[in-house]
């Protein structure tokens, strides 16, 4: 045991002496967290929008104070007639045009039915797609408090992201996803090169020489790793909750085991990693090639896993990014419990034994 | 008579921070003559090679190479030297004429200087059949007279040779000391540092550097008789144990 | 009971032969060096002693526990050096050797009389990181944390390459202060020099023992007369004398060439008048180590 607390201590003296690193560890999350929820944001602020009020009314009028008050668009100009909405959205300015039909109000109480019809600029779909469903969010919202029922093109899905995501934060989506990408590069990335660090100094043939057993080796080198994961998972939830006030619905609890479990699938992945590689660069490059980019790209994290080929879906269910973040989401906006995570659960504890039984499989206690 | 010299310092010292690395070193090494550099480690070889070799700037002091200033004329200084060191000389996943056409191109050498230059240093090392075969598939000892002779394919007036025969077989050392007798008596000037003794005593003259100072300087057999010694080896031991 | 027995070992990594029928053994409180250049299969043989590596073929025995079926007995009682002083660099000394004891489940103080003359010289240094230390003190270093664990056995692969000759002489005058405490100690080293300070060596080249023997019985073996030849100009000498139909072998030697001759001296010296080399001296001379390993790379390579 009390080899065991020191291979740990020499581990943590390795890590904190490493600076460098060390910032890059911690800086890291706090750099993305605030790329993510400030610059890089497919969420809409005060989009440009031009308004063709054919009613005039008090109806109409509030409808469009309604839009802009929600901080989401911004009236550019009101345009006179229909000829000039091609030139506006020419201009490159407007992403969107209301046209509010004439007698807006007057048919609306009486006729039941007022037509409103949403002009987008579709040479940027997902910006036009993403208007769309804000501005019949809003429409939405306001005709219900106006009490009446009308034919408003208005869709389920709008609805159900309103209701996980009421002020509709894009980087409510990202916290889990910056939270799977780091824990993945922590614990996967930093383990594989830190144990063919040793291989490469060839300190690992004194440690294999000595009477330390293999596993005792492998544990010693990643429980730092473990602890180290944990520390930025907290770091992570904290900005988010700080900076951009995401809550956690679900348990805390529940949360950070989650957490602890997906650091131990990534650790398992990253000692597979250096039971087959024996340089540090090697290690890098599989690490980077095999399991950060599926994490991106894969995961549902940037892009979304339903708009992909079914190939493409398939193939996302043998990462474990995906099922991390399906959890995360879950627990944390949803307020899921273990009965809605039991699956993905269940699925992370399975890849992490598989991946341990092949890692101590694979670990030699030779060189070759 | 005029002696030409390939290298001139005066009192070139570099400080890194309180650590003086090299102390105010003076010494002339003449054109064609095989210069032997010791000193134990860390006592500042290294860095005089550098500076040496424009690598890097002096913190103070002189020093010519072939006749250009090492603060002001680094590009015509590069253009003369050649320089081999045994970690790094050779890329392991090219072939043998690979490497050579690398090395003789950054140099400027036209495709027919290329051509026969290639053709000559094969003939000369007897790898005629090797010139296809990647680096890493040779012997040590081949590698380092491949090295050497790519360093000097430009025809350099000095050539730096860092500890180049270590963990070389007797043989191929002996080899290797041939390729520099030969280049030095075809007027190249050498500049080597070695931890073997017997082979500092192929050179003309040696310098033991101590702590950053030179603390001898003059052919082997004065030395010996200076400090009373049978060997290069006592020699070295006698400079560098009395310093403590 | 002999501390190491090699018997009969054969090892290739694909298709290069690394190691060819090696056999040797190292009896008890002996300084056994294994002398060759790199690529000759030391660190093989190191590795596969120290239980890193299997053998093609072949035993070995270390304090007679089998290399194979008992390594893990071996593993408690051998301390191995591997080149390239394998330390921490982040840590510092003491922190390099805490950690060695402990990975042996011993600790600095319980065997500290074994390494006090050692450590004693780095100490002064022992908060520095070992990146920082230099070539000579990172090889005491390392032997510290090699002998931490009181070995029965020592194994140090090629202690002294990369060593200025001050650290190297140090460094085998704590190899004699080792030895005279009972530890059998295997070195191997590229210096032909150092193979004078072994009680017994094998001088190994391309995988194979060309011979094993005593130093002393090494030299005596020899065979030749050796003559040493200088003058002024000794390339231009080195080129006549290799020219001469005489001449068995020539090779530079220090200061002088060493010179094996098929015809007698005298024949020499009437080749070398006419051509007027300037100090002209021939003596006879005192073969080493190194002259019988190139004799004996000589014959490997004839029939080969």
């Amino acid at each position: 045991m009390r080899q065991f607390l020191v291979f740990v201590r020499k581990e943590f003296y390795h890590i904190f002496r490493d600076k460098r690193t060390l910032l890059i560890l911690f800086g890291m999350p706090v750099v993305l967290i605030v790329l993510f929820g400030f610059a890089i944001t497919n969420e809409i602020h005060k989009a440009q929008i031009a308004v063709l009020d054919n009613a005039r009314d008090a109806f109409s009028s509030r409808l469009v104070s309604r839009l802009t008050a929600s901080g989401y668009f911004e009236v550019n100009r009101y345009l006179s007639s229909r000829a000039e909405v091609e030139p506006a959205f020419r201009e490159g300015d407007i992403k969107l045009v209301v046209v509010i039909p004439e007698k807006f109000g007057h048919n609306f109480h009486h006729a039941k039915k007022a037509p409103l019809q949403l002009i987008t600029d579709s040479s940027d779909p997902n910006t036009a797609t993403t208007l769309t469903n804000y501005a019949n969010a809003i429409v939405m919202q306001y005709q219900e408090e106006m009490g009446g029922k009308m034919e408003l093109p208005l869709t389920i899905q709008t609805a159900v992201r309103m209701e996980y995501n009421p002020s509709l934060k894009g980087v409510f989506l990202f916290v889990p996803g910056v939270m799977t990408l780091i824990l993945m590069l922590v614990s996967a990335m930093m383990t594989s090169i830190t144990i063919t660090r040793e291989k490469e100094l060839g300190t690992m043939e004194i440690l294999l020489v000595s009477p330390l057993r293999p596993l005792l080796i492998i544990a010693g080198k990643v429980v730092p790793y473990i602890g180290l994961s944990f520390i930025i998972s907290l770091l992570i939830l904290a900005m988010g909750a700080g900076v951009f006030a995401m809550p956690v619905k679900g348990s805390l609890v529940l949360l950070l085991l989650e957490c602890i479990l997906f650091g131990l699938t990534a650790l398992s992945l990253g000692i597979l990693i250096s039971t087959i590689t024996n340089s540090q660069q090697t290690a890098m490059m599989i690490s980077m090639m095999g399991l950060l980019l599926p994490t991106i790209l894969l995961s549902g994290f940037v892009f979304p896993l339903e708009s992909m080929p079914v190939a493409l879906q398939v193939i996302s269910n043998i990462f474990p990014a995906k099922w991390f973040i399906i959890i995360l989401k879950s627990i944390m906006l949803k307020g899921g419990g273990l009965q809605q995570v039991w699956l993905p659960t269940l699925i992370l504890s399975g890849m992490t034994l598989f991946f341990l039984a092949l890692s101590i499989r694979n670990f030699k206690s030779r060189l070759s | 008579m005029s002696k030409q010299y390939a290298i001139v310092t005066k009192a070139l010292t570099k400080r890194f921070g309180h650590f003086t690395a090299t102390d105010a070193i003076t010494f002339e090494v003449e054109q064609g003559e095989i210069f032997g550099f010791l000193g134990a480690n860390g006592a500042g070889k290294t860095t005089a090679m550098r500076m040496l070799c424009g690598l890097l700037t002096p913190t103070s002091g002189e020093a010519t190479i072939a006749g250009y200033d090492i603060y002001k004329q680094t590009e015509q200084v590069k253009k003369r030297i050649g320089y081999m060191s045994q970690k790094f000389s050779l890329y392991e996943d090219l072939t043998v004429k690979e490497n050579i056409r690398f090395y003789a191109g950054i140099y400027g050498l036209s495709n027919q200087q290329i051509k026969e230059k290639t053709a000559e240093l094969l003939r000369k090392l007897q790898m005629e059949k090797e010139g296809g075969q990647l680096v890493s598939s040779l012997p040590l000892g081949w590698k380092q007279k491949l090295s050497f002779s790519i360093a000097v394919i430009h025809d350099p007036s000095i050539v730096f040779l860092d500890e180049p025969t270590g963990g070389v077989d007797p043989i191929t050392r002996r080899q290797f000391w041939d390729l520099i007798y030969e280049a030095a008596d075809r007027g190249v000037t050498i500049f080597v540092t070695t931890h073997y003794m017997d082979e500092a005593e192929y050179c003309n003259r040696i310098s033991i550097m101590v702590d950053g100072k030179i603390k001898a300087l003059d052919t082997p057999r004065k030395l010996k008789e200076q400090f009373n010694a049978d060997s290069m080896n006592d020699v070295f031991l006698q400079l560098a144990r009395a310093k403590s | 009971m002999q501390p190491i027995v090699v018997q009969h070992i054969h090892k290739s990594f694909g298709s290069v032969k690394a190691l060819h029928d090696i056999s040797f053994t190292v009896e008890e409180g002996e300084l056994f060096g294994l002398i060759g250049p790199d690529g000759a299969g030391k660190s093989t043989l190191f590795r596969i002693l120290a239980t890193l590596l299997l053998a093609d073929k072949g035993n070995a025995y270390v304090n007679g526990s089998d290399v194979v079926k008992d390594y893990r007995s071996v593993r408690r009682h051998v301390g191995y050096m591997p080149g390239r002083f394998s330390l921490y660099q982040d840590l510092t000394i003491a922190e390099n050797l805490n950690f060695f004891a402990t990975i042996f489940s011993t600790s600095v103080e319980e065997n500290y009389e074994l390494i006090r003359d050692i450590y004693e010289q780095i100490a002064p240094f022992k908060d520095r990181p070992a990146g920082k230390l230099s070539g000579g003190m990172k090889q005491k270093l390392a032997l510290c944390c090699a002998l931490v664990h009181k070995p029965r056995v020592l194994f140090l692969d090629e202690p002294t390459t990369g060593v200025d000759p001050v650290s190297r002489q140090e460094f085998w005058e704590m190899l004699k202060r080792l030895k005279s405490k009972g530890i059998p100690i295997l070195v191997s080293t590229p210096y032909m020099d150092e193979a004078m300070l072994c009680d017994k060596v094998a001088l190994i080249q391309k995988g194979e023992i060309m011979q094993i023997n005593t130093p002393a019985a090494i030299v005596a073996g020899f065979g030749r007369q050796v003559w040493a030849v200088r003058a002024k100009n000794m390339y231009h000498l080195l080129k006549d004398i290799r020219a001469f139909e005489g001449t068995h072998s020539c090779f530079a030697f220090g200061e002088f060439l060493h010179v094996t001759l098929d015809t007698d001296e005298s024949a020499l010296q009437k080749y070398l008048r006419p051509l007027q080399h300037e100090d002209l001296v021939i003596r006879p001379a005192q073969p080493g180590i190194e002259d019988s390993f190139m004799q004996l790379m000589l014959e490997q390579n004839e029939t080969t």
